[in-house]
This record gives structure tokens, C-alpha cells and sequence, in this order.
């Protein structure tokens, strides 16, 4: 069954164009890791699936019931603790006070949150809990879709390990279809079911590839096998690793 | 009940914790009084009357009924200018702050307003109302209107761009964004404002009300001149200030503690006392 489908995705920032024919479908349940080289529009293409930013052109088909999202940054509210924080999307969900607090506790817990932290103000936070913040407001409202968004590129790699391992376990647990993007291809090989590259002009999905095993079952030595594989014989992630600093705005 | 009990000992910490730094705040008060004294010593009391002299006139005052009065009339009509001038100025403000060509359209009216000074609009309002109450609270607002305008307008303009996307991304309409974000946002850059805006309301209206012996404060103080009593006058000024210390700390700055309790949770360990 289809969660999400984008069909003919177009786009451009003041005429230049950023995104073009862009299709792509993620099914119930499975993760997508949306790939390419900085600048190539793998978050604005992210944007217009989770409604931030209308398409210029094409269309984009929700089928889930809900969804949720995680930033770059922690884009947390300075001026409320971590539970209003967490509990922010109930608040537009128009929740009652007494049931919002109930349900941030649980998502803090799903997140391993303490329940002290839960009356600290984001600048009492470190940056890893500010992410574990964000994704327990990600994941508040019980999504059946989740959108990432270079979530842990900010991170230091231990750090970014253990949050990988918590999206996957949380993902295991609530069998939420996402799309993830990320410029790390260990990091996608380590987290979804199938990758996307995209194309580095932005000019639609250049392939996918299905990652073979299962999220969180998979040992390193095989994600590490897998990623050199597709860095050495697989043309179609031949871009994947380019910077082009002018692209990047 | 617990929590009720913690946010009512984390308010009383809070409070404990400005009185005891108050201690700093009344040695430069101290420093203060003992300057005026020895201005006092070197001019004699007729050109300055001691910082003792000018108390014991202000008890003096104090200690008539009528004179609480003039002071309730002073503070009425700066509050009631002061509080028209924030809701109508931070109203347009955030309307300006939304839209760039209203914001291009107000700079210059707000140079303007901010450029002429208070005693231009004094005489006009004294030819428009007389020296009536509304004369008073007109100059009041004409004085705080721009400074709640432009502290509305860049609280609007600098708001987190990065929030907004983070609540549409949830299914946040345009209200659910203002209310919950851009409102927020607004204050922090709109309680500086109206501090200075209160202070700019207390002096505009003694000044007005100096100049059109309209009552209140500023009429003490145009009997005190022309009675040459300068221990009276100067009275009058300290009344004028201590009102407008009471409404600062009594109104604004809980208020504003209340809205920024992050800020001081910002600060790092040692720096809170």
C-alpha cells in the first residue's frame, strides 16, 4: 500500500529552478533514504511533501493518517520547557492541557528522556537531548509517516549512532513509514529499506536501490560492505559525495 | 498541588532573589543623596535644598489627602495614555511587521512622531483640548505610540522563520502560528519598549501638565515655582519618580519575568544571584 506519492515535483526559488520532475512513492511502513550532493534539493523536496512549501508544479498524494517531522536543527520553542515543546503538536491538534502532559510523557519516554528534563528550558539542554526533544515531538501524535530532514548531520558520530539506533528501534516499534534525507550514505544504509539518489541538478530521482537485510538487523560490517560496494562499482552514486560550495545558499 | 507549590517557591525565589539585589541599586541611590548633599552644602538651601529637607517635604505632602489625589491624577492620565498608546501601537506594529510595504509606508510617520518634540504636540493639544484631561493623555500617546510601534514591528520582522516552517510542518494554520510563535516572539521585543515608553509617559505628562496648569503633579510643581519653593518642587519631581517606580516594578517587570522565566534559566550557574 502507497503512503506517500510525489509525482512530477517541480520547483524553482526566484526563477531558478531547483527541482524538476521529481517522482517518487514510499510505501506503508518503509523507510526511504533520499540521497545526493549538497545542494541538489533533497530538503526542498522534503518540504513540499510534508506541506511547508507549495510545488510549482506536480502533485503530492498522502495516504497516511498522520504526520510528523524532525529538522536539521532542533527548532525547539526557547520559551517552553521540553514537555510544551514535545507537546506542541497536540496543541494544534487543539488537545486538552491534562492529556497533552500524559502523551509528552510517553513520547519523552519513547525517546529515553528523562522525566527531570522535561521541565528544562531548551538552553539547559545539550544538543543531543534538544534532538531527542524533537524527535519525541516528532513522534507525539503517534504518526503513521515521519519526515527527516538531515536530522543528525549537526551530531558527532557517537552521538549520531545512538540516534540513529533510536529511529530504527522507534520505527521497528511503531512501524511508521519515513522519508529520510541525509547526505551519509552509512547512515542511510543503516537506517531504511531502500535508497533514492537523487539527481545532482535536482532534475528527478536519478535510481533506487533496495538495501538488502533489514533496518537494525543489519551487522556494521555489512552496512560498511554494502556502502563500498556502491561507492566503487554502483555508477548511479558516483555524484553522491560532490560539493559544489556555490550551490549552497 | 505539588506543582502549584514549586511554581508558587520558584516565584518566591524569584521575588527574594530581586530584593536582595536591590541592595546594589540603594548604595548607588546613597551615592546619589550624597552628591545632592554636597551640592547642597556648596549652593546653600535656597538653590538646593538638602536631600533631608526635600524628604520631610515630600511627607509633609504625603500626609495631605488631597495631594494623593493629584498624585492619582498624574499617574491615572500617564497610564491611561500609556496603555492606549501600547495597544494601538503594538497593534500596528505587528500588522506593519507582516506586511514590508506598510512597514515602508510608517517609517517615515514614525521618524516624524519620534522627531518632533513633546512640547510641539503640548501647544497643539492645548489649542485642540484645552488644559483638560484628554490634552494630557493625547500628548502621552502621541510621545509612546512609536516606541510600542517599532518594538511590535521588529519583533514581527525577526521572528524564527525555522519555528514557523516547524508548525506548518504539524498542520499549524496562520492563527495557531501567530498566537502560539510570532506572539511570543513580539513580546521579548516589545517589553524593552514599553519600559521606555512608561518612562516617556510619566515625563510628558508632568510636562504637560506643567505647561498648561492642567492639575496633577506637573501643577504641584508650577504652584511650587511660582511660590519660589524650591524643597516643594523638588518634592513633587521625587514623587513623580517614586510613582513611576511603583507602576515599573509593580506592573511591567513581573510581567515581563513571568513571559521571559527562560532567559533566566539561560544564564549560566552563580550569575542568577
Amino acid at each position: 500500500m502507497t503512503a506517500l506519492l510525489l509525482s512530477g515535483i517541480g520547483h524553482a526559488y526566484l526563477g531558478r529552478t531547483v527541482l524538476d520532475g521529481v517522482d517518487l512513492t514510499v510505501s506503508a511502513g518503509e523507510i526511504i533514504a533520499l540521497v545526493g550532493p549538497s545542494g541538489c534539493g533533497k530538503s526542498t523536496l522534503v518540504h513540499i511533501a510534508a506541506g511547508i512549501l507549495e510545488p510549482l508544479r506536480g502533485r503530492v498524494l498522502a495516504r497516511y493518517a498522520r504526520h510528523g517531522m524532525v529538522f536539521q536543527e532542533p527548532r525547539l520553542m526557547p520559551w517552553a520547557t521540553a514537555r510544551e515543546n514535545i507537546a506542541y503538536p497536540l496543541r494544534i491538534a487543539g488537545i486538552g492541557r491534562k492529556a497533552r502532559q500524559a502523551r509528552a510523557l510517553a513520547a519523552a519516554r519513547r525517546v529515553s528522556l528523562d522525566e527531570s528534563d522535561l521541565e528544562k528550558f531548551p538552553v539547559e539542554l545539550s544538543g543531543g537531548m534538544r534532538q531527542r526533544v524533537a524527535i519525541a515531538r516528532a513522534l507525539v501524535l503517534n504518526p503513521d509517516f515521519v519526515f527527516f530532514d538531515e536530522p543528525f548531520t549537526a551530531l558527532d558520530v557517537a552521538l549520531r549512532r545512538r540516534m540513529q539506533d533510536l529511529v530504527i528501534a522507534a520505527a521497528g516499534e511503531a512501524g511508521f513509514a519515513a522519508l529520510f534525507v541525509t547526505h551519509d550514505l552509512f547512515e542511510a544504509a543503516r537506517i531504511a529499506h531502500r535508497i533514492a539518489v537523487m539527481d545532482p541538478r535536482g532534475w528527478g530521482i536519478s535510481g533506487e536501490r533496495v538495501i538488502p537485510g533489514v533496518p537494525g538487523r543489519r551487522s556494521d560490517r555489512d552496512v560498511f560492505e554494502q556502502v563500498a560496494r556502491y561507492l566503487s562499482e554502483d555508477a548511479l552514486f558516483r555524484h553522491v559525495n560532490d560539493v559544489d560550495e556555490r550551490r549552497l545558499a | 498541588m505539588t506543582g502549584i507549590m514549586a511554581a508558587l517557591a520558584m516565584r518566591t525565589g524569584r521575588a527574594g532573589r530581586f530584593i536582595w539585589s536591590s541592595w546594589a541599586g540603594l548604595s548607588a541611590l546613597f551615592l546619589f543623596c550624597a552628591l545632592w548633599q554636597a551640592g547642597h552644602e556648596a549652593y546653600g538651601s535656597f538653590i538646593l535644598p538638602s536631600p533631608l529637607a526635600t524628604s520631610h517635604s515630600v511627607l509633609q505632602l504625603a500626609g495631605e489627602r488631597a495631594n494623593w489625589l493629584i498624585a492619582c491624577t498624574t499617574v491615572g492620565r500617564a497610564l491611561a495614555g500609556f496603555l492606549i498608546a501600547s495597544l494601538a501601537g503594538i497593534a500596528a506594529g505587528v500588522l506593519a511587521g507582516y506586511s514590508a510595504a506598510a512597514l515602508r509606508l510608517a517609517r517615515p510617520l514614525v521618524t516624524l512622531l519620534l522627531g518632533v518634540p513633546p512640547i510641539a504636540w503640548i501647544v497643539l493639544a492645548m489649542i485642540w483640548f484645552g488644559s483638560t484631561n484628554g490634552m494630557v493623555v493625547t500628548t502621552v500617546i502621541i510621545a509612546a505610540v512609536p516606541l510600542a510601534f517599532v518594538g511590535a514591528a521588529e519583533g514581527v520582522m525577526t521572528r524564527d522563520r525555522g519555528l514557523d516552517d516547524m508548525a506548518r510542518a504539524f498542520g499549524a494554520d496562520a492563527w495557531v502560528r501567530f498566537s502560539t510563535l510570532a506572539l511570543r516572539h513580539v513580546g521579548a521585543h516589545v517589553f524593552p519598549a514599553l519600559v521606555l515608553a512608561l518612562g516617556t509617559a510619566f515625563k510628558v505628562a508632568v510636562m504637560a501638565e506643567v505647561l498648561a496648569n492642567a492639575g496633577g503633579v506637573g501643577g504641584g510643581l508650577a504652584r511650587a515655582r511660582s511660590n519660589l519653593d524650591v524643597s516643594e518642587a523638588l518634592a513633587w519631581v521625587l514623587i513623580a519618580v517614586i510613582a513611576l517606580i511603583a507602576v515599573e516594578y509593580g506592573l511591567i517587570r513581573p510581567v515581563h519575568a513571568e513571559v521571559e522565566r527562560w532567559r533566566e534559566a539561560a544564564r549560566p550557574w552563580g550569575i542568577k544571584r
